[in-house]
C-alpha cells in the first residue's frame, strides 16, 4: 500500500504544534509546583501565615496552567494512535510500557491529590496538606521521568529486537530501555529546563510587584525563594546539558554534526563553530567564527577521539542501507517460508539495519529494486535541517548562559536584602518573563526536529509511521486544533494576566493587617 | 511466571478492569456534567452538582488516560486500529476531553453569567459526546469494522464516519447514555444538597428503566439480528501476535461463547439487577443507588465483552484480519512487565484515591456553596 506524502506532512504538522504547545505548559507546572512545595514547607516549620497565602496565591496561578496542561496532555496520548498508527503498532511493544507506567506511578497520583491541593485546606491538618503538596510535586516530576524514558528510545532505541513474525520491534531488556544513559541526562535536563521556568515566572511576576509598590514583602520573599531556586536549576541545566550532548555524541552523531553544522570530519580535537551561516547546498558554513579544541573537548571528552562530519556520515549510511536491503529481503523470504534456515541467519545478521531499508520506500515500492541514485538519495535524506539546529541550538544555550548571570544576580541581591535597590534590575526580571520559554520550544526543536527523518532513530523512518488516514481527515483535525487551542491560548494568557495583575491583594488572599495579626498571635503563643 | 496463553487471558481481564473503571470513575463525573442544566435550576444548585465533582474529578479522568496507555502497551495493535480508524469520532472525543479541565477550571474565574452559562454547556456537550460516541464505538464492534491488514501488517480502513451510525451502534450509544446518566444522578442523590438529591433520585429511577429496556433490546437483536464471527481450524493461543495466521468465518452467533460458557449469563444478569438496585436505593440508603449503579456498568461492559470472547475487534471486510485476544498482544515480556506494574500500582491508586475522597466527603449544601470562595 502506497503512503500519501500529505498525509506525513500533515502528521508531522500537528504533532509537532500539539507537542510545543502543550510544552507550553507543562515545564511551568514542573516547576511552579517545586516552589509551593517549598514555600509551604516555610510555613509548616515557621508557622508564619504569609507563607500559606503565597502558596494559595501562586497556587492559583499554578491551576490556570495546571488545567491547560492536562487538556493538551491527554491529545499527545492518544496522537500516536490517532495519527501514528504504523509507529503504534511497529513499537508499541517497547514504547507502550513507559506511557502506562507513567499513568499509574505519576499521573495518577498527581490527578488525585491536585483537588485536595486546592479544595483541601480546610479538610486536612497542615502536614497532611504540606505531604499532598509534595506528592503532587514529586509525581510531576515523575511523569516526566517516563515521558522522556519513551522519548529517549526514540532517540536511542536499546533493549528491543525487531520480530520478522509480528513485524514489529519487541522489548529484550527492559533494564535497558529504563536506563538508558540518553533518557537519564534528557530526564535531568528537562526538569530542570522546568524549574528554571517556575523560577523566573515567579521572579519575574515579582518584579512586577516591586515596580509598582503593591505587595512588597510578599514579593520580596516570593523573589527569594524563586532566586535560590532558580540559581539551582539554571546550573543544573547547563550541566546536564552538557551531559546530555555528550550522550548524543555518543548515539546520534548525526545530529550533533548537524547542530554544529560539521560537514567533514576534522583532525581531533574538533573546534567550535560560534557563528556561521551554514550552506546546505554547498555544504559548507560561510562566515564561520571558530573556537579551537572546544568542541572535542565538549563532545568526547578527549583530544584524540575524532567527531565524523556530515559527509563521511552520509557514506557510512550507505553502507547500512545495503545491509538493510539484505535484512529486507530476509524478512519477505521468511514470511514466504518461516522455516528457511538461511534467512533467519541473514536477518539475524543485519536485522539492525533493518531501518535503513525502510529509508528507500520514499522512493522505491520494493527496496531491494533501488538503484543506486535512490540510496545516495535515500542516505543524504539522514541529513536534519542544519541552519535550523545550528541556530536554535545557540539560541538556547545563549539562554541558557543568561539565567545563570540573572539568577546569579538575584540571589546575591536576595541575600544582601536589595531586591527593590536598582528599577533597571527589577524591569530585566520582569522582561525575561518569555526566555525560558523560547528555550524550551527550541529545545525541543533540535531533540525532535534533529531526529528527523527518523521516527526511532535507525529503526522507523518517520514517513512509514503514519496511519491509513485521508488527508482531509488530518486537515480537520490539525483545523479543529488551531482552532481549538487558539482560543484557549488567548482565554489563558487573559486569565493569567488577569489573576497576575489582581496580585494577592486585589483576590483578598494578603492583606498586611492580616498577616501581622496572624503573625502577632502566633509570637503570644 | 505464567505462560502466554494466560497472560494474555490476565490482560483481556484487566483491560475489561480499566474500560470498567474508567466507566465508573469517570462515568459520574460525564453523567453530572450532562446533567448540569437538567438537574441544576440555576447558578447556585450548578455550583453544588459541580463541587461534588470538582476535587476528584482529574483523578477520575486518568482512568481514561491510562486505559489509553495500558492499551497502548499491552494490545498496541488494537490502539493502533481502534484509534486511526475512527478517526473523527475519536478526535471528537479528544475535543471533549480538552474542554472539561479548562471549563472546570475557567468556569469561575470570571464574575459573569454568560461566561459561565458558556463552561456550562461546554461540559454538558462535552459529557453527551463521550457516553454516546463510547456506546456507538462498542455497537460497532458486534457489526465488525471494515479494516484489512497487508504482509507488513500496516492496516488500511475502508468506511467513513457516517457508517459507523448504523441503527445497531445507536442503540448501543443509547444504553451507554442512559447507563451513565443514571450513574451520575445517583451520585448526584447521594452527594448533593436534600432538594437537589430528590430531584435526582427521580430521574435516576427514570433513566434506569430505561437503560433495563434498551440493554435487553440490544441483546435480543445481537441475537436474532446481527451475525457472530468464529475462528476456524486450530486455534492457537500462544502463537505470535500477528492477525493474518488464523482463519474467520462470519455467520455464527455472539451468544456462541455464552452458550459454551453457561457462567458467562452471571454479566448480563448483574447489569439488570443492578438497574433493579437502583430503583430500590437510590435516595434511600447512602451510598447503596450509586453501588448500585456501579454493579450495573460492570454487568453491562463484561456482557459485551463476554459476548465478543476471543475477539477484541472484528473485521467485516476481511474476517481474517479480526483481532482477538490471541494474536492482538504484547510480547510476553511485556505483558509480563505490565502486570507487575498493575499488581503494585494499582492497590496504591485505590488506596489514596479512597483516602482523597474520605477527606473530602459531605453532602455539599446550598449553604455551602453560598458561603465559600475556592480560587480553585
Amino acid at each position: 500500500m502506497s503512503i500519501d506524502p500529505d498525509v506525513v506532512t500533515l502528521s508531522r504538522l500537528q504533532f509537532a504544534l500539539t507537542a510545543l504547545y502543550h510544552f507550553l505548559f507543562v515545564p511551568l507546572t514542573l516547576g511552579l509546583v517545586w516552589m509551593l512545595a517549598i514555600m509551604e514547607s516555610v510555613y509548616v516549620m515557621t508557622g508564619r501565615e504569609v507563607w500559606k497565602r503565597m502558596v494559595q496565591f501562586w497556587g492559583v496561578l499554578f491551576g490556570i496552567n495546571f488545567a491547560m496542561g492536562v487538556a493538551t496532555g491527554i491529545t499527545m496520548e492518544f496522537q500516536f494512535g490517532m495519527n501514528w498508527a504504523y509507529y503504534a503498532h511497529y513499537v508499541g511493544d517497547v514504547f507502550g510500557t513507559p506511557l502506562a507506567i507513567e499513568g499509574l506511578m505519576a499521573f495518577f497520583l498527581e490527578g488525585t491529590l491536585v483537588g485536595v491541593f486546592f479544595m483541601g485546606w480546610e479538610r486536612t491538618s497542615r502536614v497532611q496538606h504540606l505531604l499532598v503538596t509534595w506528592f503532587l510535586a514529586l509525581a510531576t516530576s515523575l511523569s516526566a521521568l517516563w515521558i522522556l524514558i519513551a522519548n529517549a528510545w526514540m532517540q536511542h532505541p536499546v533493549g528491543a529486537k525487531f520480530n520478522p513474525e509480528t513485524m514489529r520491534m519487541e522489548v529484550t531488556s527492559f533494564s535497558e530501555v529504563f536506563f538508558n544513559p540518553v533518557a537519564q541526562a534528557k530526564f535531568v535536563h528537562t526538569v530542570s529546563a522546568g524549574y528554571v521556568m517556575g523560577a523566573m515566572f515567579v521572579l519575574s511576576i515579582s518584579a512586577w510587584y516591586l515596580l509598582r509598590g503593591r505587595n512588597t514583602d510578599f514579593a520580596k520573599r516570593s523573589m527569594t525563594v524563586a532566586a535560590s531556586f532558580g540559581l539551582a536549576a539554571a546550573l543544573s541545566v547547563v550541566v546536564l546539558g552538557d551531559e546530555s550532548g555528550y550522550a548524543v555524541s555518543e548515539n546520534q552523531k548525526m545530529k550533533m554534526a548537524a547542530i554544529e553544522a560539521m560537514w567533514e570530519t576534522e583532525t581531533p580535537p574538533a573546534s567550535f563553530t560560534l557563528f556561521g551561516i551554514p550552506d546546505i547546498k554547498d555544504r559548507t558554513t560561510h562566515l564561520a567564527v571558530r573556537v579551537p579544541w572546544l568542541m572535542g573537548l565538549i563532545g568526547t571528552r578527549s583530544i584524540d577521539t575524532p567527531i565524523p562530519g556530515i559527509n563521511n556520515l552520509v557514506e557510512d549510511t550507505k553502507g547500512k542501507i545495503g545491509n538493510g536491503i539484505q535484512a529486507y529481503d530476509a524478512m519477505l523470504t521468511l514470511r514466504a517460508n518461516r522455516d528457511d534456515a538461511q534467512a533467519k541467519a541473514t536477518l539475524a545478521e543485519y536485522d539492525t539495519d533493518l531501518g535503513y531499508a525502510l529509508l528507500l520506500k520514499r522512493y522505491v515500492a520494493d527496496p531491494r529494486q533501488a538503484t543506486p541514485e535512490q540510496i545516495q538519495q535515500a542516505a543524504d535524506s539522514t541529513i536534519p535541517n542544519v541552519p535550523v539546529l545550528f541556530w536554535s541550538f545557540r539560541i538556547m544555550v545563549a539562554c541558557g548562559m543568561y539565567f545563570i548571570a540573572l539568577f546569579a544576580f538575584s540571589f546575591w541581591q536576595a541575600s544582601k536584602r536589595r531586591l527593590d535597590a536598582h528599577r533597571w534590575y527589577l524591569k530585566l526580571a520582569l522582561w525575561s518573563l518569555p526566555l525560558p520559554w523560547i528555550a524550551a520550544e527550541l529545545g525541543w526543536i533540535v531533540a525532535e526536529y534533529g531526529r528527523q527523518p527518523w521516527a526511532i532513530e535507525g529503526i522507523l523512518p518517520t514517513a512509514l509511521g503514519v496511519s491509513s488516514v485521508t488527508a482531509g481527515q488530518v486537515w480537520t483535525s490539525l483545523g479543529g486544533f488551531v482552532l481549538f487551542y487558539t482560543a484557549l491560548a488567548v482565554i489563558d494568557a487573559v486569565l493569567m494576566v488577569k489573576y497576575a495583575r489582581k496580585g494577592p491583594d486585589g483576590l483578598g488572599i494578603w492583606s498586611t493587617s492580616d498577616i501581622t495579626a496572624a503573625d502577632a498571635a502566633l509570637r503570644r503563643n | 511466571m505464567f505462560d502466554i496463553t494466560t497472560l494474555r487471558v490476565i490482560w483481556w481481564a484487566l483491560l475489561g478492569i480499566l474500560l470498567i473503571g474508567f466507566a465508573i470513575m469517570d462515568g459520574f463525573d460525564f453523567g453530572v456534567a450532562a446533567l448540569l442544566r437538567v438537574l441544576g435550576r440555576n447558578d447556585e444548585e450548578r455550583l453544588v452538582l459541580l463541587e461534588t465533582i470538582e476535587p476528584t474529578w482529574e483523578g477520575n479522568q486518568v482512568w481514561f488516560v491510562l486505559g489509553g496507555g495500558a492499551t497502548f502497551a499491552a494490545w498496541p495493535t488494537l490502539y493502533a486500529v481502534s484509534f486511526s480508524g475512527m478517526y473523527l469520532a475519536i478526535a471528537l472525543v479528544l475535543l471533549a476531553f480538552i474542554l472539561r479541565p479548562v471549563s472546570f477550571n475557567f468556569r469561575g474565574k470570571v464574575q459573569n453569567s454568560r461566561w459561565r452559562d458558556l463552561w456550562d454547556w461546554v461540559l454538558v456537550l462535552s459529557g453527551v459526546v463521550v457516553m454516546l460516541i463510547s456506546g456507538v464505538a462498542f455497537g460497532n464492534l458486534f457489526l465488525g469494522l471494515p479494516f484489512q491488514f497487508d504482509g507488513d501488517l500496516r492496516m488500511s480502513w475502508h468506511g467513513s464516519f457516517f457508517e459507523l451510525l448504523h441503527p445497531y451502534a445507536l442503540l448501543a450509544g443509547l444504553v451507554s447514555l442512559s447507563m451513565l446518566l443514571t450513574h451520575g444522578a445517583c451520585w448526584v442523590a447521594y452527594r448533593a444538597d436534600q432538594t437537589i438529591a430528590l430531584r435526582a433520585a427521580r430521574l435516576a429511577r427514570w433513566m434506569s428503566l430505561i437503560y433495563a429496556v434498551l440493554f435487553v433490546a440490544a441483546g435480543i437483536w445481537l441475537a436474532y439480528g446481527i451475525p457472530g464471527y468464529a475462528i476456524v481450524g486450530p486455534v492457537i493461543t500462544d502463537g505470535a501476535s500477528n492477525p493474518l495466521f488464523k482463519q474467520v468465518a462470519m455467520g455464527g452467533s455472539w451468544f456462541a461463547s455464552y452458550m459454551l460458557y453457561p457462567w458467562f449469563w452471571a454479566a448480563p444478569t448483574v447489569g439488570i439487577l443492578g438497574a433493579m438496585g437502583v430503583q430500590w436505593m437510590v435516595g434511600k440508603h447512602g451510598l447503596g443507588g450509586f453501588i448500585a449503579s456501579s454493579t450495573m456498568i460492570a454487568g453491562t461492559i463484561l456482557a459485551a465483552g463476554f459476548s465478543l470472547f476471543p475477539f477484541l475487534m472484528p473485521s467485516s471486510l476481511d474476517p481474517r484480519s479480526s483481532l482477538s485476544v490471541w494474536d492482538t498482544s504484547s510480547s510476553h515480556g511485556t505483558l509480563e512487565l505490565m502486570l507487575g506494574a498493575v499488581v503494585v500500582f494499582l492497590p496504591l491508586i485505590i488506596l489514596y484515591t479512597s483516602w482523597v475522597y474520605r477527606v473530602m466527603r459531605g453532602r455539599i449544601t446550598l449553604e455551602h456553596v453560598r458561603h465559600s470562595h475556592s480560587n480553585y
